[in-house]
């Protein structure tokens, strides 16, 4: 019953966040409450007993995204245009598909329920496996380092894949900067 | 009635998670900055972790690292599977991020209406020069 209030009362926290994102324009702004979700978001596993994914959205969610997200506003600028189109066509398409979401979910079981499909075959059998497999008390790491590693070696291939894209993003720019120079000299 | 207000109890987690999965579907179609938009979609991204990990938990329970104290633990399967999307989420921000700092620098802005307004300018003055 604790659980279930302390569950409440922080989503209900998310919702109230993520009305200042969509509605506030001064990016700083957007950027520190974005990094206040994640921070909230991370709460949130830790009430619902994902410790590890508390831990990496706190330091990566909150954390490394937030610095990139600042970085980049000290590249750009940091106020947004005031909107020029009307935002009914945007706003009728997100309720749309809100309102199949939340059909969606009247099916699935209630918060918290134990004898659930996910709950009784694999979750349960990683649960029993994990020490005579693995001898690794802490499932969620006998399974991401083991059963599933091939899944983490892609994981690692789309972080490597990003990597060279920022590179090779920053890498032109550094080729075009004099020529840009240039066609200014030129200009004037 | 009342079967209708224990519904929203215990299925609260679905609904704030599609709030906040819409508000970040309404950021990306709705707002024309760029940076803006790359938050929305770290909304719906969330959003989705949140999806994963609630049905995961079993009131009572404690987080899945064995010990002969406890016997019901929370499903560990959807934490390994969102702790892989988180990091692949921050992998996407920064190639998106790295792609909003580098239109700024060939626009000068990062509206998506002003660098259409540009590009048209452009198309018209190249049909120009071509006739």
């Amino acid at each position: 019953m604790v659980i279930t209030l302390i569950n409440g009362v922080l989503l209900t926290l998310m919702a109230v966040v993520t009305i200042g994102i969509v509605r506030v324009r001064n990016l700083f702004a957007v950027v520190i409450l974005g990094s206040i979700y994640s921070f909230l978001m991370a709460s949130i596993f830790m009430v619902m007993d994902a410790v590890d994914v508390a831990m990496t959205e706190a330091s990566v969610g909150a954390g490394i995204s937030t610095v990139l997200m600042l970085a980049a506003l000290y590249l750009t600028k940091t106020e947004e245009a005031p909107p020029v189109h009307s935002v009914a066509l945007p706003l009728f398409v997100a309720l749309v598909t809100g309102a199949a979401l939340i059909y969606g979910t009247l099916d699935l079981p209630p918060f918290g329920t134990a004898d659930t499909v996910m709950h009784t075959h694999l979750g349960a059998k990683f649960l029993a496996d994990s020490i005579p497999d693995t001898t690794v008390p802490n499932v969620v790491t006998s399974i991401l380092a083991d059963y599933r590693g091939f899944d983490t070696l892609g994981e690692t291939t789309v972080i490597f894949t990003a990597g060279i894209g920022v590179l090779m993003i920053f890498k032109g720019r550094s080729k075009r900067r004099p020529e840009t120079e240039s066609n200014k000299s030129d200009a004037a | 009635m009342i079967a209708g207000m224990e519904g929203l109890l215990t299925h609260y987690t679905y609904i704030v998670t599609i709030f906040l999965m819409v508000s970040g579907l309404f950021v990306v179609i709705a707002r024309g900055n760029m940076v803006k938009k790359l938050v929305g979609l770290g909304c719906f991204q969330t959003s989705v972790y949140l999806l994963y990990i609630g049905p995961a938990k079993i009131l009572g329970g404690t987080a899945p690292i064995l010990a002969p104290e406890y016997s019901v633990y929370s499903n560990p399967l959807p934490h390994v599977l969102i702790l892989t999307a988180i990091v692949v989420g921050v992998a996407t921000l920064a190639l998106g991020l790295a792609l909003t700092v580098r239109i700024n620098e060939a626009y000068g802005t990062i509206e998506e209406d002003e660098i259409f307004a540009r590009d048209m300018v452009e198309h018209a003055n190249s049909e120009e020069s071509a006739s």
